[in-house]
């Protein structure tokens, strides 16, 4: 038995603070580590002490194996907690810890290595009988063999990175003369996520879904399955809901998936908590895809359903204990979804986002779990993961647990940087997803491509009545006003001008107290507000608001579906409106790959511009307008800010009258 | 204080046609408002093509949303200029009026550029000396938002333009009284218009429009013969650059309006203002005025009966009610504020006289506004009432009119007739606000006592001579002096001619009146920083 009551959290956000809570409640003391640009962050408030080992740069701070083991050091830390991502499956950090005397929670530095190739994996798994996707994992990685190898697998097929997960460096493709070109950005994105391009391939299996086996081993080799989530709902290869148990699971087929994962699991001598990944397609074949050697984002859906604490059986495996449950006292109760809340914007491509919240209200009640890692007034970094929270519900019933997680979402408030709430709501709400039939091509089917957050004049038009009722609140009290003047004129109809933008989007709207109401004109729309005990009706109809907030000159509001930011806009502040639409910015901080264009060179719309590397992504830049290449503002491998001029263009004339 | 307890049936067929009667005429005072508003839109093309926001674009750009804004002299100039009662547009081609800017209570003086290109008419000058008396009594910041022709060459008169003076002489003491004077140049301040600039403490010049000159290209040509271009003469950059009359350049319109609302904002004008005080509205809503109210001054009523839905709660005080009953002397609260309030139901008589005297140094002595709703024909007259010393007790009663030091404000709400509109506020009495309802008639007598007068003289005459009276002249004779009377009694005429400080929706009697007593209330509590010579511009 090896006892620790201390326990450094190399990680941040949500996952950090998921894990001290349990640390906390077995009487063990936290540790977090931070950067400055996290030092509001609520993981850091929470902890007994906390240590900053950085500025901002993951690569010089939770990446640094040296600057984490410095810090537990420091500390006199006698655990390391990893959490997911950074250095969770990072096996010289694993085995940096056993030397340097800590006990890292989780596996053996060797299970994390095997499973961390993908190829040396997929050997190992055939040779351990688990079922496997046919594919290629040579050493041999010329265009010309795994052009063969492709054609011998037969399209479509995936390119994934040898030493990668998460969905970097992985590319579909689906004929072979498109294979040379997703390489080269796989590879090239593979080499700056993981520092390897190795290549592995698989064939695509169409429209599966994604079955997962939680497994737990203890260090007597006594090893069991918790049941399953389906991650099938992802965008770009990023899980955005996950659920326990999977719609279609049948106790026969959990019980030959999780059989499959503890074999998996034993093979590799396997400690704590690990998670089997799977692909399941239509006729109840399942084939492993990976093992996640930590703990996963989408783990407490698990705990929903089992009632059991995997970072406490974590601990416990760590410390040499008995899990002290058997296979057959895993009972599975209910249902529970869990969905990630991400600060990016749907309308814009999924762009991730950054600034301050302004204001963070999560959900709350019955069967209802927010694992978050944000306070009101937090900065959001452009440096992490822009996950923020998790919301998940459980219910007696899948549909119980769904109606649960939708009102949930509804209920949450998150102003500031764009999110994906509303995003989730339609997810969600979706007839198929509604009847457990989402498979990993959900998303791509139904929500491709997402029209910009169009803000409609009615909601131009509630923005505008809610800050003109803020507008009114604060002047009532400066100027001691009686409140039964508020609105009134003798003029009987004086208007309000207010010019309000909205994703670029400028209007001008008008408001006038109209007797009980305010009569907005936005456009040639026109609407009719009134407020009645409390409530708000919009041409009569109730507004299901559930939040707003007015911060300096940007309103947030939140319905039970939509959740808004219109700013209005005073004279003089216009926004950057680039001078013709030849101004291209850079759309986020981050670091600039590539710059395809020199000054002279003329584009076409979709011409690529630049590459821009940010929140671990591959950004193209594509020129929204045709011209002429005037200047080129931005060097390549430098780092730049959002807002930042990237390429002048001069527009062609002629394109532009044709329109 | 007991509530009033109103015998009006809201429901009785004299209510409904006086409702109708009382709406029929503020339909056509906003009517007329529309026309101006519909007349100065026609030139949108031009303010569109100059990148221009229009003048009541400008307007609501400047004040605060949703505060409160009472609009002054709106009839000015209405039948003055143009005698056709179907064309002739009221306003004085400006919008005034008191609002918020910025928090602060402010004297808004918007160029109506959209009506002759904002040139004066018969009665701008008119309105811009009250618009400088008000902001002066009442202690408010100026502000200007300048687009103007200038005077109207074809409308000139020696005496309007020697009068005109007036206007600069005011900003002078504006400044020198310490009520700042803030300028925005959105276009052409010509001529005699230019020292509205050189004579403000701030000055905003929107870029490319924006002009302040003593003589425009043209005047210059035919002066001197020189070539010039307006944009060199007095463009808003050149002012900003090479003479320093302008402080602040402005991209557009809605730019210099926004640095107009930053200035107000950085004057550290505080607000003098008294938190707000709990009180009860009126029991009776302010809505049954029209209604509750006959039009036709005619017809009796007890002012009491407007007073409860002006008051909070509909509390009234009786003073000696019992006392020459003719003459309603008030104590009651207006949002908070106590108020003295003199009626009539009737002519006033010498107990009535002796009465609202007696009030009126009553309340000057507590420190209590007064606010006069009147509805007289006039003092009493007769044998009994001039052997009683009507003339003396009803001098008594203007003299404390005239001298009163508490806030006055004066609303024609019926009959304001002779003398009585003396005792009662009327327009030379130095009301802090003088509004007048749609309905009122204001004058010396009405037409109808006017033209019975003269026939009795003629009968008289005519009887003293001998002669037979010619009965279908002197019937003509009659016609003729009670249109005479009636025409410039009617209160579309009078407000025209700027004999009150503007026409309201009798529904907005409370709203205006609070709004009014709090204006005078703040100005008493406010301290300005006077100076002998006004800002002088660098």
């Amino acid at each position: 038995m090896i006892q620790f009551n201390s326990i450094l959290v190399a990680n941040r956000g949500e996952i950090a603070l998921r894990i001290m809570r349990t640390s906390r409640a077995m009487g063990i003391s936290c540790i977090a580590i931070y950067t400055e640009a996290d030092a509001d962050s609520p993981h850091v408030a929470f902890a007994d002490q906390a240590v900053c080992i950085g500025t901002g740069p993951v690569g010089d701070s939770y990446l640094d194996a040296t600057k984490v083991l410095a810090a537990a050091r420091e500390t006199g830390a006698q655990a390391v907690h990893p959490g997911y991502g950074f250095l969770s499956e990072n096996a010289d950090f694993a085995r940096g810890c056993a030397e340097a005397g800590l006990i890292f929670i989780g596996p053996s530095a060797e299970a994390i290595a095997l499973m961390g190739n993908k190829a040396a994996a997929k050997r190992r798994m055939i040779e351990a009988g688990v079922p496997c996707v046919p594919g290629y994992e040579g050493a041999d990685q010329s265009l010309a063999v795994l052009q063969s190898e492709a054609e011998k697998i037969g399209y479509p097929v995936m390119i994934k990175a040898a030493a990668g997960g998460g969905g970097r460096g992985m590319r579909l493709v689906t004929q072979a003369d498109d294979l040379a070109a997703a390489l080269d950005l796989a590879k090239s994105e593979a080499l700056s996520a993981f520092g390897s391009d190795e290549m592995i391939l698989e064939k695509a299996v169409m429209r599966p879904r994604h079955v997962e086996i939680q497994v737990f081993a203890d260090a007597s080799g006594h090893t069991i399955h918790l049941g399953e989530r389906d991650c099938s709902v992802q965008r770009r290869h990023q899980k955005v809901v996950e659920e326990a148990p999977c719609p279609v699971m049948t106790p026969e087929l959990r019980a030959e998936m999780g059989a499959a994962a503890v074999e998996a699991a034993r093979a590799i001598t396997y400690l704590g908590a690990g998670t089997v990944e799977f692909l399941l397609d239509e006729s109840g074949a399942f084939y492993f895809l990976e093992m996640n050697t930590r703990l996963q984002v989408e783990h407490p859906v698990t705990e929903m359903v089992t009632g059991l604490d995997l970072v406490a059986l974590q601990i416990r495996a760590a410390r040499g204990e008995a899990l002290g449950i058997e296979q057959k006292d895993v009972a599975l109760q209910g249902h529970a979804i869990e969905v990630r809340l991400y600060a990016e914007d749907p309308g814009q491509g999924f762009l991730p986002q950054s600034g301050p919240i302004q204001h963070w209200q999560p959900a709350t009640g019955a069967g209802i779990r927010v694992d978050a890692g944000i306070v009101s007034g937090q900065e959001v970094s452009a440096f992490y993961d822009p996950m923020l929270a998790k919301l998940i519900a459980h219910g007696a019933t899948r549909a119980e647990a769904l109606e649960s997680l939708i009102g949930a979402l509804g209920d949450t408030v998150l102003f500031g940087p764009a999110c994906n709430r509303d995003f989730l709501i339609d997810v969600l709400s979706h007839e198929d997803f509604a009847k457990g039939a989402a498979t990993t091509s959900f998303i791509g089917d139904h929500f491709d491509s997402l029209p910009e957050a169009e803000v409609g004049s009615a909601d131009l038009a509630l923005a505008a009545v809610l800050i003109y009722q803020a507008d009114q609140a604060a002047l009532a009290t400066t100027a001691g006003l009686q409140p039964e003047l508020l609105g009134w004129s003798s003029q009987g109809a004086l208007q309000t001008r207010m010019v309000l933008e909205d994703h670029g989007g400028v209007q001008t709207v008008l408001l006038c107290q109209s007797g009980d109401g305010i009569r907005v004109i936005v456009g040639e729309a026109e609407h009719h507000l009134q407020q009645q005990r409390g409530c708000l009706r919009l041409d009569g109809l109730r507004v299901d608001l559930r939040s707003h907030l007015l911060a300096e000159d940007t309103l947030y509001l939140a319905t039970g579906t939509r959740q808004l930011k219109v700013t209005r806009l005073r004279a003089g502040s216009k926004s950057g409106s680039a001078a013709g639409g030849g101004e291209v910015r850079a759309p986020m901080h981050g670091n600039l790959l590539e710059v395809c264009v020199s000054a002279g060179d003329p584009v076409a719309v979709g011409s690529r511009l630049a590459v821009l590397e940010a929140m671990k992504m591959q950004h193209e830049i594509l020129a929204e307008v045709a011209g002429v290449v005037t200047e080129v503002a931005a060097v390549a491998a430098s780092q730049v800010k959002a807002g930042d001029l990237l390429v002048q263009i001069e527009k062609d004339k002629a394109t532009e009258e044709s329109k | 204080m007991k509530a009033f307890e109103s015998r009006i049936n809201t429901a009785s067929d004299s209510f409904a046609q006086n409702r109708a009667d009382m709406l029929a005429l503020v339909e056509r005072m906003r009517m007329l408002e529309a026309r101006a508003a519909a007349k100065s839109e026609q030139r949108r093309p031009v303010f569109d093509k100059r990148g221009q926001l229009s003048p009541r674009e400008r307007l609501a750009a400047l004040l605060d949303p949703s505060m409160p804004f009472v609009e002054l002299y709106n009839m000015a100039s209405y039948l003055v200029d143009d005698p056709n009662p179907e064309t002739s547009i009221p306003g004085a081609s400006i919008i005034l009026g008191i609002g918020y800017v910025s928090g602060v209570r402010c004297m808004v003086f918007v160029d109506d550029a959209g009506i002759n290109a904002g040139a004066m008419t018969g009665k701008s000058v008119d309105k811009a000396l009250g618009a400088i008396d008000i902001a002066l009594k009442q202690k408010l910041p100026f502000i200007h938002l300048v687009e103007s022709a200038g005077a109207d060459l074809m409308r000139y008169t020696v005496e309007l333009w020697a009068h005109g003076g007036g206007m600069f002489a005011g900003l002078a003491r504006l400044s020198a009284a310490g009520n700042p004077v803030i300028t925005v140049l959105h276009g052409a301040s010509t001529a005699g218009g230019a020292y509205q600039p050189g004579l403000s403490d701030y000055v905003i010049g929107v870029k490319g429009n924006g002009m302040a000159m003593l003589a425009g290209a043209a005047l210059v040509q035919a002066a001197t013969g020189e070539i010039a271009k307006d944009a060199d003469l007095g463009g808003a950059e050149m002012h900003a650059e090479v003479t320093g009359l302008v402080e602040y350049l402005a991209e557009d319109d809605a730019h210099g309006i926004e640095i107009a609302r930053d200035v107000v904002a950085g004057l550290g004008w505080q607000s003098c203002a008294e938190a707000s005080k709990d009180y009860e509205v009126p029991k009776y809503p302010g809505e049954e005025l029209a209604g509750a109210i006959p039009v036709d001054y005619r017809k009796p009523y007890d002012m009491r009966e407007l007073a409860a839905r002006i008051v909070d709660g509909s509390r009234l005080r009786d003073f000696k009610p019992d006392y020459g009953p003719a003459t309603i002397c008030l104590q009651a609260h207006i949002m908070g504020q106590p108020v003295g309030i003199l009626g009539n139901n009737g002519p006033i008589d010498p107990d009535g006289a002796t009465k609202a005297t007696h009030f009126l140094q009553a309340m000057d002595q507590a420190g209590t506004p007064v606010v006069f709703l009147g509805n007289t024909t006039g003092y009493m007259v007769g044998t009994e009432y001039e052997r009683a010393g009507m003339i003396k007790h009803g001098s008594k009663m203007i003299q404390a009119v005239t001298n009163l030091r508490v806030p006055k404000i004066s609303l024609y709400t019926g009959a304001s007739f002779g003398a009585g509109n003396y005792g009662m506020c009327g327009h030379a009495f130095g009301a802090d606000f003088l509004f007048t309802w749609p309905n009122a008639m204001t004058g010396v007598m009405g037409g109808e006592q006017a033209a019975l007068t003269m026939e009795q003289v003629a009968r008289r005459t005519a009887e003293r001579k001998g002669v037979e009276v010619d009965e279908a002249r002197l019937a003509k004779q009659s016609a003729g002096i009670a249109a005479h009377f009636d025409n410039q009694s009617d209160a579309f005429f009078t407000s025209g001619r700027m004999l009150d400080m503007g026409m309201i929706d009798p529904r907005d009697s409370r709203a205006v009146i609070g709004f009014c007593l709090a204006t005078c209330m703040e100005a008493r509590r406010r301290e300005l920083n006077p100076n002998a010579f006004g800002v002088g511009r660098a």
